[in-house]
């Protein structure tokens, strides 16, 4: 049974669409599972999502924002074994109830940018004329800007916190998707099947929606999950400088700013969610990579 | 025959080890070659190119190279280390490619790449070099030297391209020149004009000359001898203007398939493989 | 690619205007692209909640005062009038004045932005000078050891805070070790010693041979700059792996081991000519990017220069300063990144004589 279903997968010949698509997934999956590199990734990025879906339950129901002043900068034990903050807070609580922030972060700068970026490059690609030059022009200036700086800026006009934070983000990392949207899309345009829509009296919108825009999304994704790395360290940076989450909310940017001062004597309190910072952005790269190497093996 | 032949080779075998198992691209192929030109002939994938690699020890990694004997004037080749190697490569036996597009370096200019094959074996100033270049350049009968010397690749045409690619391969006065397919990816009035110039200097110096094609047709007419490779192994071996008389019924299949002037045929056979021959 | 099988070298003519009209091309991208800068930061200046008056005057002006400075401002005017006026100041040198220390935000930069500048350089050389080798042995050594290393230490800087890893650097080389100096560009004790020329302390302590500043400075230097180069040499490394593993599938790498080349030989002689022109982008690049490092490099280290400056201005909601600030590292990011473009059109011979 698993033996036919396996052959049914791999077959080279799918006789529909469905068997087409769903053994595409199953040799990119085995692609990346097979890859040591992206497998470490893919788990990390796995774990991020449990232990932002179950924090409390994996915090041990400690608060993260529960303070102990009689316990301030208590080094790691076995009470508490990330150690304590300045306030005796519980620095593996608020790691663990980081990691939902960090989500939430990512997510939703992928929310904002993915959507952004596509409109401009179909819009772009298809429309061609005076408004593919006016929103590629308008798209390489942001793109020559830098992308902290320009966020630092954003940011301190719309004042801290998270919402800020990731309006700030998604206005300086939307270009780079206008640009792969418009070169799939000029491509996409110009083949014979868009044609064809064409002469059976598609309006342009319908064509937009309907081929091109589901035709650019995996290069998008792609780009994406490349991309949530650099994202969650601009998030960490602002964060750091106290652009991002405001206290007492515990974000990992903000806490390794909070242990800035007490680093030479107690460094478990700057180092831990820096560790954490690491660890989850080295998942997303890894699996990016993977993700990278299975869809486009020329750049592996 | 006091002296031992430019080229001895028995039993060559290449292969690339892959997900499938071995893949092998040349089995036991012999045979020698004097001051002569000797074509090989085969379609893409018999090994021919190969054995022109495995000749000049560039078997790309991760192919495997095992030989009974290769030797080149009595050296024996297989027991050479990297740096026999490259005292051997280009002084005394070289390569011409098949596209000077791809086989001549697009940032270098042309004069330089041509010194730097006579600078690499023999100790020489700067300006000797250049006078060596200069001279090859002429003698592939290009009018302007002094002024391609200075042009890049990408400034040449094709036909200059694969002058330029001869007399680079060419300087350091080796004993055998492989040319693997040096004319393919040229136009049809410029491939004559190449094989011309090929011809003269192999004559003129007394070089032994490999020339790898799958062109039946350029190869007959400009080799004394041909080895026909099928499947990695020669199939054939006979004389050029003797291949009316070939035995293999691959060989007599391509012949057929080639299309000629003298006859008129309705329709070009295909060459219908049998299994037999791989065996 | 156009042209027929006659010599194109030859002919190949009008370079002088090819040259001239790629230039002007690229002073209008230069041109736009600092308008686009300039309407972004107009736009965050007039976006922010902060009365601009207000800033200016204080909060105890009187009706009358305020009245007049609005109007000096030229904020009754339409907005793109407004831009003009802000562009007009911005050619002149006025970037207006910085709250927190009552002076030009002009003067400011200049004194800042040496000392950012340093950082940046050092680090950019640190990551050429291993980075590029050792994306070039990855490369040419693809799928072994030297290959897999490169790529996880490539792959370390790319996941890295780098304001987190400055904590943990002071920490080891500063608090463990004492292999380095502190925060700061300067121990107090050679503070004033030198005179500021270049207002890059390293040329400036030269100048003078002051040879004790000169190694407290390198001291103050190394790990900031060490680290930032970290992240230069991951970039660098991971591009000139990938241009070295494109290089080495071609042709003519080949050509040159039949001509006799050693493997290294025509890694070195041929495919690294080959990839040198996309090179200079990378490092330009490179160099760009580290400039916005700087931002939090420099507040870790306290490091005095345009990251600092900007961030310690927007923490006292000092908004020209913070723009200023960002109008002068787009530029320099803009100037650098058009720069590399144009290097890369002059140095290539096949665009320069197309």
């Amino acid at each position: 049974m698993t033996g036919s279903l396996r052959q049914w997968l791999a077959s080279d010949q799918p006789a529909s669409r469905r068997q087409a698509v769903l053994g595409n997934l199953a040799r990119g999956a085995k692609a990346i599972i097979t890859n040591p590199a992206a497998l470490t990734g893919l788990l990390i990025v796995i774990a991020l999502l449990i232990v932002a879906l179950f924090a409390p339950l994996i915090a041990g129901r400690i608060s993260p924002i529960a303070q102990d002043l009689a316990a301030r900068l208590a080094p790691p034990s076995s009470a508490h074994w990330f150690g304590t903050d300045e306030l005796g807070r519980d620095i593996y609580a608020r790691t663990v109830h980081g990691a939902r922030v960090t989500l939430t972060i990512v997510m939703l700068v992928a929310v904002f940018v993915a959507p952004i970026g596509l409109a401009v490059g179909t819009a772009a690609g298809y429309l061609g004329g005076w408004v593919d030059a006016l929103l590629m022009r308008i798209t390489d200036i942001f793109l020559a800007f830098p992308r902290l700086v320009l966020a630092l800026a954003f940011a301190a006009a719309l004042g801290p916190g998270i919402e800020n934070a990731v309006i700030a983000i998604s206005l300086t990392a939307w270009p780079p998707y206008a640009r792969i949207a418009r070169a799939e899309t000029v491509t996409i345009a110009r083949s014979d099947f868009i044609a064809a829509v064409v002469l059976q009296g598609a309006a342009s919108a319908r064509i937009l929606f309907r081929h091109i825009v589901p035709l650019c999304l995996s290069s998008v994704i792609v780009r994406l999950t490349l991309d949530m790395a650099g994202i969650i360290l601009t998030a960490a940076g602002l964060g750091f400088l106290g652009l991002g989450a405001q206290p007492p909310t515990a974000e990992w940017g903000a806490m390794v700013s909070s242990g800035r001062d007490v680093i030479l004597d107690q460094w478990w309190v700057a180092t831990i969610p820096g560790l954490a910072i690491f660890i989850v952005s080295l998942g997303f790269n890894l699996l990016g990579d993977g993700l990278r190497d299975v869809l486009d093996p020329k750049n592996a | 025959m006091s002296e031992p032949p430019l080229i001895e080779v028995e039993d060559l075998n290449v292969s690339f080890p892959g997900r499938g198992g071995l893949t092998r691209a040349v089995r036991g192929a012999s045979f020698s070659l004097g001051r002569e030109r000797l074509g090989i002939v085969g379609e893409s994938g018999s090994g021919k190119s190969t054995t022109g690699w495995a000749l000049l020890g560039l078997v790309p990694r991760p192919g495997i190279v095992t030989a009974r004997r290769m030797s080149l004037s009595g050296t024996d080749l297989l027991s050479l280390g990297e740096s026999d190697w490259q005292s051997l490569r280009g002084r005394r036996m070289s390569m011409v490619m098949q596209d000077p597009k791809y086989s001549l370096n697009p940032v270098l200019r042309v004069g330089r790449q041509i010194q730097e094959t006579y600078r690499l074996h023999h100790r020489s100033s700067a300006a000797e070099a250049r006078r060596h270049a200069l001279a090859m350049l002429e003698a592939v009968r290009i009018r302007d030297a002094d002024q391609v010397f200075h042009l890049y690749p990408h400034q040449l045409s094709g036909g200059m391209g694969q002058r330029v690619m001869i007399a680079m391969m060419l300087i350091a006065e080796p004993d055998l020149l492989i040319a693997d397919e040096p004319t393919s990816a040229l136009d049809v009035t410029v491939q004559n004009q190449v094989l011309r110039i090929l011809d003269d200097l192999v004559t003129v110096r007394g070089m032994g000359l490999i020339f790898i094609s799958h062109n039946l047709t350029i190869v007959s007419s400009f080799c004394d001898r041909v080895l026909v490779m099928y499947g990695g192994r020669i199939v054939e071996e006979c004389k050029a203007d003797e291949l009316d008389r070939a035995k293999h019924p691959y060989t007599r299949a391509l012949i057929r398939a080639a299309p000629s002037l003298a006859s008129y045929q309705p329709e070009l056979s295909v060459v219908v493989r049998d299994p037999e021959w791989l065996a | 690619m156009a042209g027929g099988t006659e010599m194109k070298g030859l002919a190949a003519g009008r370079p002088a205007f090819a040259v001239v009209r790629r230039f002007a091309a690229f002073l209008g991208s230069l041109l736009l692209t600092f308008l686009g800068l300039t309407a972004v930061t107009f736009g965050i200046g007039r976006f922010i909640p902060v009365d601009p008056v207000l800033a200016v005057v204080g909060d105890h002006a009187t009706r009358a005062v305020y009245d007049k400075t609005y109007l000096a401002m030229g904020l009754d005017r339409p907005v793109p009038v407004q831009y003009l006026i802000y562009l007009r100041k911005l050619v002149s040198g006025d970037f207006g004045q910085s709250v927190m220390t009552s002076r030009p935000v002009l003067s400011d930069l200049m004194q800042f932005f040496p000392a950012t500048f340093e950082l940046a350089t050092i680090a950019t050389l640190i990551g050429v000078i291993i980075g590029v080798p050792a994306g070039v042995t990855a490369g040419a050594l693809k799928g072994r050891w030297p290959d897999h290393l490169v790529r996880i230490v490539g792959l370390f800087g790319y996941s890295m805070p780098v304001f987190w890893l400055g904590l943990v650097g002071l920490f080891v080389f500063y608090g463990k070790l004492g292999w380095v100096s502190g925060p700061g560009r300067l121990d107090v004790a050679y503070d004033d010693i030198v005179t500021s020329r270049t207002g890059i302390i390293l040329v400036d302590s030269l100048i003078e041979g002051e040879w004790a500043v000169f190694r407290n400075a390198i001291a103050h230097l190394i790990l900031p700059a060490g680290i930032l180069g970290y992240f230069s040499l991951a970039y660098i490394a991971r591009m000139t792996r990938s241009f070295m593993i494109e290089q080495l599938s071609q042709e003519y790498v080949v050509a040159a081991r039949v001509k006799g080349r050693s493997f290294w030989g025509a890694v070195w002689h041929h495919a690294f000519p080959n990839i040198m022109v996309a090179l200079i982008t990378v490092i330009g690049l490179s160099y760009a990017s580290l400039l916005e490092g700087a931002v939090l490099t420099e507040t870790v280290f306290a490091w005095p220069g345009l990251g600092l400056y900007i961030t310690h201005s927007l923490f006292n909601a000092d908004m020209n300063a913070v723009l200023g600030g960002t109008l002068m590292v787009g530029a320099v990011f803009i100037g650098v990144n058009l720069l590399c473009d144009l290097l890369y059109k002059i140095f290539d011979p096949r665009l320069r004589t197309q």
